[in-house]
């Protein structure tokens, strides 16, 4: 292990004092709203010199995230596949279910100490609208989340949790009623009630400070990764993989390995139908740098600048656009950046329920597709591991309804 | 930088004693060739300044009318080329009336800033408005378009305190557009003597004109509100005049251009009866 601020060459000590990671990132976003990024930013870094926020936010990861989630060897997947050395970090055990739950409480934590009352949030599978939900009743805060109508259907049970939390879901129609709609309309939302609303944004992605900020309170996800894996094998693994939408719990993974140079990288995006179709969201492949939602980053869209709608099989992972700091690391050549299809992510899914007995997100299920495809090209002792960023059950009636089973009874 | 249209028509409502009507449609809407006509008919009906809007598939800034508007142009196949066509077409017949193009940044920062805005110029825009580029990100747009003799013409919202106006007005040219409330476009209860405030307050820090915009729907708001500002800019409910006009089918009927003119000429006078 290095420590990175000597490191002349260190790709993991942006962003600059403007928000770029290389040209990536930035703060485009209207002057209703630049005053309050301006406030959040300072927020932010006086909370992140503050040792009682820290202390306060170990505490709620232990007692009621459950952290730290285990590293677990998967040994049948890894016989099954008869390669690497498979681990999986089991982020779907944490409270709520995914690793969303890291970032919605270090962004309560914030609104609080803004004196903020009212919380709004954009979700595309639900995920990070449940961790949000929850950390409001939590704290006593009220709680309206925006979700694109298409996702409002095909992840129902997450819309009730939401509700049984005491969040108001917005079901948003325009466009194809999906994650990237959602952001738009709570941007709208936080625009028309900037006084006394926080936006706690789900992913790595958005106006300068958001990108950053989220990626430290994913980044205990790579923090404990090294501990545990240093205490497992006594050295780094050889590979770390996670899925990316927006890229959180990849950034989160990946940013305590970024200057451990032997540590090999891979980002795995959705191909959708594949990349040779209109029909993914593969934009670190596919797409090429614009300006949406607040950042520059890679965007999937036509010649003349529109957005383009992707698609997945997977609501969390179905966004045109993706966390800047990926796009830096995309070009600086540090992290791969490759794909795995609907089909893919459907084998690996049940792959892993058979084999492990762990339902797997559709989203961490493009993970472990792309593990599936190097574990067995690689060597016996050599260690992959793949970031199971969030449990499957919120997924059942979709994989069903692909896999043409139909009704879930039997 | 040099004088622009903006800045001569300015002067001439001040100089007729009256309050400026900038007047927002967005291009294409409802089709390239009725766009292209209301557009021309603005200017005559007492439009003092014509906002065109850019469509864009994700316009974060706008409420519903202007999103519907955006929508309706995309559908039909509108793209930057032909909001530079429709500028040109109407330049041929007008070479004064001051023309500023309203979007976002991502269809211009893919075709180069630089770029966009020496073809902007050509064509024979005057200004533009990009909601999402904000004075910390300057060098990208906004001092590339004032090179380019281009006003690049910022928002000051209620949220822009003394601190931060200088920064917002340091690169303005043109007018200084204030938003007058926070929230999106066409939505939100005008009030008229916070309005007068926040005017007088940029007014303090700048020559320039300050035109208000955000929420005047009515002739009454538009004089309310051009007493105290140099201009009025009205925009939904010229879009939502257009929506309303068309048939079963969206598509649009005699009565399209009208149904925006006869608007126009109400607010209008709102603008004359202001500073009388």
């Amino acid at each position: 292990m290095t420590d990175p601020t000597t490191l002349p060459n260190s790709v993991s000590q942006g962003p600059d004092d403007r928000g770029f990671f290389g040209i990536y990132g930035g703060r485009f976003v209207s002057e209703t709203l630049m005053p309050l990024i301006l406030d959040l930013d300072k927020a932010y870094r006086e909370a992140k010199e503050d040792p009682e926020f820290h202390k306060e936010l170990a505490k709620l990861h232990k007692d009621y995230v459950g952290r730290q989630s285990p590293l677990y060897f998967a040994e049948r997947l890894t016989e099954h596949l008869g390669g690497a050395k498979i681990y999986l970090k089991r982020e779907e055990l944490n409270h709520t279910g995914s690793h969303k739950i890291n970032n919605c409480l270090g962004q309560i934590l914030l609104a609080k100490r803004m004196g903020k009352t009212r919380i709004i949030a954009e979700t595309g599978a639900g995920q990070h609208g449940v961790a949000t939900a929850t950390v409001c009743a939590r704290f006593g805060f009220p709680c309206e989340v925006y979700m694109g109508a298409t996702d409002v259907e095909r992840q129902a049970p997450n819309v009730f949790r939401m509700n049984l939390l005491g969040g108001v879901v917005h079901p948003v129609t325009a466009g194809a009623g999906t994650l990237k709609d959602a952001m738009n309309e709570a941007l709208r939302d936080w625009v028309t009630n900037v006084a006394d609303t926080y936006y706690i944004i789900g992913t790595a992605a958005g106006p300068h400070p958001y990108p950053a900020m989220v990626r430290d309170f994913q980044s205990i996800i790579g923090q404990e990764t090294k501990e545990q894996m240093l205490a497992a094998e006594g050295r780094l693994p050889d590979m770390l993989c996670a899925c990316l939408g927006g890229g959180s719990n990849a950034i989160g993974l990946f940013h305590p390995f970024l200057d451990d140079k032997d540590v090999q990288i891979v980002g795995v995006e959705a191909a959708g139908y594949g990349l040779d179709t209109d029909e993914h969201c593969a934009s670190l492949n596919a797409g090429k740098p614009g300006v949406l939602h607040g950042n520059r980053t890679y965007l999937l869209q036509d010649d003349d600048g529109q957005i383009l709608e992707g698609h997945s099989i997977s609501a969390g992972l179905d966004y045109p656009g993706i966390g800047p700091e990926h796009s830096f690391l995309r070009d600086s050549g540090r992290v791969e950046y490759v794909s795995a299809t609907d089909t893919e992510a459907l084998e690996a899914f049940q792959l892993l329920c058979q084999t492990e007995g762990i339902i797997p997100a559709l989203e961490s299920s493009h993970a472990i597709a792309e593990v599936i495809k190097r574990a067995p090209t690689m060597d016996k002792d050599q260690i992959i591991v793949v970031n199971l960023s969030g449990r499957g059950d919120k997924d059942v009636n979709t994989v069903s309804k692909f896999l043409g089973k139909g009704s879930l009874a039997e | 930088m040099e004088k622009t249209r903006i800045d001569t028509r300015f002067a001439a409502c001040k100089a007729e004693n009256r309050a400026a009507l900038v007047g927002f449609i967005t291009a294409g809407d409802p089709d390239l060739d009725t766009s292209l006509e209301i557009f021309k008919a603005l200017p005559k009906a007492g439009v003092d300044v014509i906002e065109l809007g850019m469509p864009f598939s994700d316009p974060m800034a706008e409420g519903v009318p202007i999103q519907l508007a955006t929508q309706r142009a995309l559908a039909g196949g509108h793209t930057m080329a032909k909001t530079f066509d429709m500028v040109r077409a109407f330049r041929k017949e007008d070479n004064e009336t001051p023309i500023i193009l309203m979007g976002y940044y991502n269809p211009i920062y893919v075709r180069d800033p630089k770029a966009f805005v020496k073809d902007a110029k050509e064509a024979g825009v005057d200004g533009m408005i990009v909601v999402d580029v904000p004075p910390e990100h300057d060098d990208e747009l906004c001092i590339p378009a004032r090179e380019a003799g281009v006003n690049f013409i910022r928002l000051a919202t209620p949220t822009t305190d003394e601190k931060r106006l200088p920064k917002v007005l340091e690169n303005t040219s043109g007018f200084v557009y204030y938003v007058s409330v926070t929230g999106i476009t066409g939505t939100g209860a005008l009030d008229a003597d916070k309005v007068a405030i926040a005017v007088k307050s940029i007014k303090d820090h700048t020559d320039l004109p300050v035109a208000v915009g955000f929420g005047v729907k009515t002739p009454e708001q538009a004089e309310a509100i051009g007493r105290n500002a140099d201009g009025v800019v009205v925009g939904s409910v010229l879009v939502n005049a257009i929506k309303d006009s068309l048939d079963a089918d969206g598509k649009a009927t005699d009565k399209t251009v009208s149904a925006v003119t006869d608007i126009v000429k109400g607010l209008a006078d709102g603008c004359k009866r202001a500073k009388a």
